[in-house]
């Protein structure tokens, strides 16, 4: 099969940044002042165990060779062992990978099944300045809710509905309930985002003349709406959507830190803490790699939904 | 910046924080400092309304104290991303095109990765601490600034000042730092004072994690750390240290969308107060008695007094073609959408009948409305949805107004598309309107009028985006559909030369009032509103003297709101005397289908 041009750019866009992720995860280690090794283990450690892990990592070995070993400790699903608890990083990975995800699909599937239909009734309400009390209310309540990070969201969910009311649990990753605090958490802020841009993407889609036309047509406002309407504006708001599924991944470590989520998150957190060095490292790789194919997949998406675009250079 | 109650909270907020961050150390720095061991780890109470920490501080005082580190941090944290972020994305004019080609591709890469992941590397490499994570949040906001330069640069570098300044030899960098950067520098410094927000929140986030801020140093975020541990216990103190971080994003961003509608300079929104539209003023005009439209007395108001349709009579009879011409601003458009129900709102339609083949139009049902009134819009590229294949966007018109199946609908969707000499309609139904040339689509759009049966195609400028070949065409198709369905036609044009090839009947519009109705083989020697002379006396022709620049009216058309008590054609008329300054003449019957506004005309 012959790739489109488009097409072609973004996989070797993508192939480029997987390269670039690569190194500067390789170069992590390398970055860090002084010996890794002797500020993980502590001053106190005896300089053979020091040797011993140096040589375990490969630091020993020239640069080159080391960043050779790396790569082809990668294409073997071989991202070293943890300095702590001597797993390997993969099994740490593999564990905790899925509950970060479920959290955050489930959190963007959430968002969007509010937010879309919200900023179409904010439009559809607002459109031509008609309810400017409406558009106000609608402008200020999700700019705040925007500005308000995901933490604090978390915190004040678990006081009121854990602790304060006693409904659901705070903390752990168990039944469908402990998944509920948590979404909402990660899903308020994107919601609110999502819904400001389905507003202004519904608003200009009903200035159009297609709209016009159909308007002409006498449709049934509901068809208008969902036939008309939604197709135009699902372009702008799923590339939002994608890219907040990408930005919600990584956003879920405060959230994950706060319910105590046995995740990727928590598990960057205590190896950043603990100077676990390998864990740190595997994790930011899985992370950034998430982002890169979550940011593809929106792309290929994207042109199969909108049938001019055919993939058009952003 | 708009004045809107968001902008001000905004700025309320963050000059709050301001003045918390300067005088707040001063005032309270010592009462957050005192260590007191008999009030260890304490909750609420009237002593200490956020309660106590682990050495018995008051947690009020910490969290006031704690403004200003935090906003340094913050700031501190924007700018290193700032400064980073410009000098990342002006590299690249300045490099040669191999190493600008890099750092673009560089900053692309980066501009993909989540900030949070960015700073939480550095904060690998740098090590836990308040320096690691603003060098951390500051390289994550360094690649949003560098695509922005990136952006703004290449908008001046086509700029003729700076094509000029290279032209003169100026070395590059020297356009960067005098010509480009100078000109960028708003929307760069506004952006750097969105940047501060996200940054203090990113900050906050860290600090919580306990990756940024380490004991005895305190921002809110470290607050919350060491607040979050005793939630269950006492969860107000978590409180104080929350709400601040919540206000302070809160105000940053508030501030922050204000400062960006400003700079924008969006047009201030119509002032509101709907006028009363002004009273229908009944016209004399042709009346038929099997007209397929008759409207009287169409008023169109906006609010503010704008009126650009006053007191427009008109009617089509079945089979009939009847023009309506005039200049951009005349309210022939507007007349149209009135007519279709479509006038946007706030625009206000008021008249005193408005018949489409003998039934008033308002007790019409939307289906009845649907199937018997067909529009086409000036732009065919414009006017299907891109979304949707051709073939549904026609059938829909059956399936919801007349009760077909899908097959069914689309059968005669395809039936349709035959109909106006669309190629291959079966295939063109299946395909979506990008692939069909701007003639295909006006067929297209004209059969989704077919759908139905129309008695009124309302077409506005339908030729008017399409090239002379193509125009024809669709002109021979309107003349044909309408022999055909004995539909009428209102068609609306700018073009008098077009109006008289196709049209049976001309009314001409002028500031919003029918100033001439004629039949249309009096146009070339009958016509005897001077406004209607002059647009006909602005047509070329094989006789015109090419030697000499094309004849214009002088003058322009009054806007809607200024057109005073007398003739409004008079400023530009050649025969205007007193009394066409002074009163308004009536449109009155000058000959068979006749019809002349003018005190002058005879």
């Amino acid at each position: 099969m012959r790739l489109p041009r488009p097409v072609l750019r973004r996989l070797v866009r993508f192939a480029v940044s997987l390269v670039v992720l690569v190194v500067a995860s390789f170069a992590m280690i390398h970055l860090i002042p002084g010996d890794p090794v002797r500020a993980a283990l502590g001053p106190a450690a005896p300089v053979e165990l020091v040797e011993a892990r140096r040589a375990a990592l490969g630091l020993d070995q020239p640069l080159p060779a080391q960043l050779g070993s790396y790569v082809k400790g990668l294409l073997s699903g071989d991202l070293g062992t943890s300095f702590l608890t001597s797993e390997p990083v993969t099994d740490v990975i593999a564990a905790r990978l899925p509950n970060t995800l479920a959290l955050a699909l489930v959190a963007t599937l959430v968002a969007l099944l509010v937010a879309v239909p919200l900023g179409m009734a904010a439009a559809v309400r607002t459109e031509n300045g008609r309810n400017r009390g409406t558009e106000a209310a609608f402008g200020t309540v999700t700019g705040a809710a925007v500005a308000v990070p995901e933490f604090l969201y978390a915190i004040a969910l678990v006081a009121v509905f854990a602790i304060g009311l006693d409904l659901l649990p705070p903390a752990g990753k168990a039944g469908p309930e402990t998944f509920v605090l948590p979404v909402l958490a990660l899903a308020v802020g994107p919601a609110a985002m999502i819904s400001r841009i389905a507003r202004a993407e519904t608003l200009r889609e009903l200035g159009t003349d297609y709209v016009r036309l159909a308007r002409a047509k006498r449709l049934p406002a509901a068809r208008l709406h969902l036939r008309h309407v939604l197709p135009n504006t699902l372009t702008a708001t799923l590339t939002m959507g994608g890219l907040l599924l990408s930005g919600l991944i990584t956003g879920s470590v405060l959230v994950e830190y706060v319910f105590a989520w046995p995740g990727l998150g928590l598990k960057i957190v205590e190896a950043i803490t603990q100077k676990d060095y390998p864990v740190a490292q595997g994790v930011i790789l899985v992370y950034g790699a998430i982002v890169l194919v979550v940011n593809l997949a929106v792309d290929v998406v994207l042109g199969m939904l909108d049938p001019t675009s055919a993939v058009k250079e952003s | 910046m708009p004045r809107t109650p968001s902008a001000v909270a905004g700025t309320v907020l963050v000059a709050l924080m301001v003045v918390l961050a300067v005088i707040g150390p001063p005032l309270w720095g010592d009462e957050a400092a005192r260590i007191d061991a008999t009030a260890v780890l304490q909750g609420g109470s009237a002593a200490h309304p956020f309660g106590t920490d682990n050495l018995g501080r008051d947690l009020l005082a910490r969290v006031l104290v704690a403004a200003r580190y935090s906003l340094l941090l913050a700031l501190a944290a924007a700018l290193i991303g700032g400064v980073a972020g410009i000098v990342l994305g002006a590299l690249p004019s300045v490099l040669p095109r191999r190493g600008a080609r890099f750092v673009t591709g560089m900053v692309n890469a980066l501009v993909a990765f989540p900030g949070l992941l960015l700073a939480m590397f550095t904060a690998v490499v740098t090590g836990l601490g308040a320096r690691g994570a603003v060098l951390g949040i500051g390289a994550a906001i360094a690649p949003g600034f560098a695509r922005l330069t990136q952006t703004l640069a290449a908008s001046v570098a086509g700029a003729d000042y700076v094509a000029a300044a290279r032209m003169l030899g100026v070395p590059r960098h020297r356009v960067l730092a005098r010509h480009v950067l100078p000109n960028i520098a708003e929307p760069l410094i506004l952006n750097l004072a969105m940047a501060l927000g996200g940054a203090l929140l990113g900050l906050s986030g860290m600090s919580f994690l306990g990756l940024g801020v380490q004991p005895p140093d305190y921002d809110w975020g470290r607050l919350l750390f060491d607040g979050f541990g005793r939630i269950y216990v006492n969860p107000e103190v978590a409180l104080g240290p929350a709400a601040a971080v919540a206000l302070a994003g809160i105000g940053f961003n508030l501030l922050g969308d204000a400062l960006a509608k400003g700079a924008a300079r969006r047009p201030a929104h119509r002032p509101d107060g709907a006028a009363p539209p002004a009273a229908p003023a009944p016209d004399e005009a042709e009346v038929q008695p099997d007209a397929v439209l008759d409207v009287r007395g169409l008023t169109v108001s906006f609010p503010g007094g704008v009126t650009p349709v006053r007191g427009v009579s008109l009617s089509v009879g079945p089979g009939e073609i009847v023009g309506l011409v005039g200049e951009s601003g005349s309210g022939k458009s507007l007349t149209a959408a009135a007519v279709g129900g479509l006038v946007p709102y706030p625009g206000a339609v008021s008249h005193t009948a408005l018949r489409l083949s003998g039934e008033e139009a308002a007790t019409l049902t939307q289906k009845e409305l649907g199937t018997s009134l067909a529009m086409v819009f000036q732009d065919p590229m414009a006017s299907l949805n891109p979304a949707l294949r051709v073939g549904g966007q026609l059938a829909e018109v059956a399936q919801v107004h007349q009760g077909a199946t899908r097959a069914e609908a689309r059968r005669r969707a395809v039936d349709r598309l035959g109909h106006v000499h669309l190629p291959e309609p079966e295939k063109q139904a299946g395909r979506h309107p990008h692939q069909l040339s701007g003639g295909m689509r006006q067929r297209a759009v004209i059969a989704m009028g077919l759908m139905g049966t129309p008695k009124l195609i309302i077409a506005d400028e339908p030729t008017t985006a399409l090239d002379v070949t193509v125009q024809r065409q669709i002109l021979r198709l309107l003349r044909e559909v309408t022999e055909e369905t004995r539909a009428g036609v209102l068609f609306i044009s700018h073009d008098i030369a077009v109006v008289g090839e196709l049209c049976d009947r001309v009314v001409v519009m002028y500031a919003g009032r029918v100033v001439e109705e004629l039949p249309v083989e009096r146009l070339a020697e009958g016509a005897a509103h001077p406004y209607t002379r002059a647009l006909l006396g602005s047509l070329p022709d094989m006789d015109t003297d090419r030697s000499r620049p094309l004849a214009s009216i002088p003058g322009r058309q009054p806007a809607p709101g200024d057109v005073g008590d007398g003739c409004a054609f008079a400023p530009r008329c050649p025969l205007a005397g007193e009394r066409c300054e002074s009163s308004r003449p009536p449109l009155a019957r000058v000959g068979a289908g006749h019809l002349v506004a003018c005190w002058e005309a005879s």
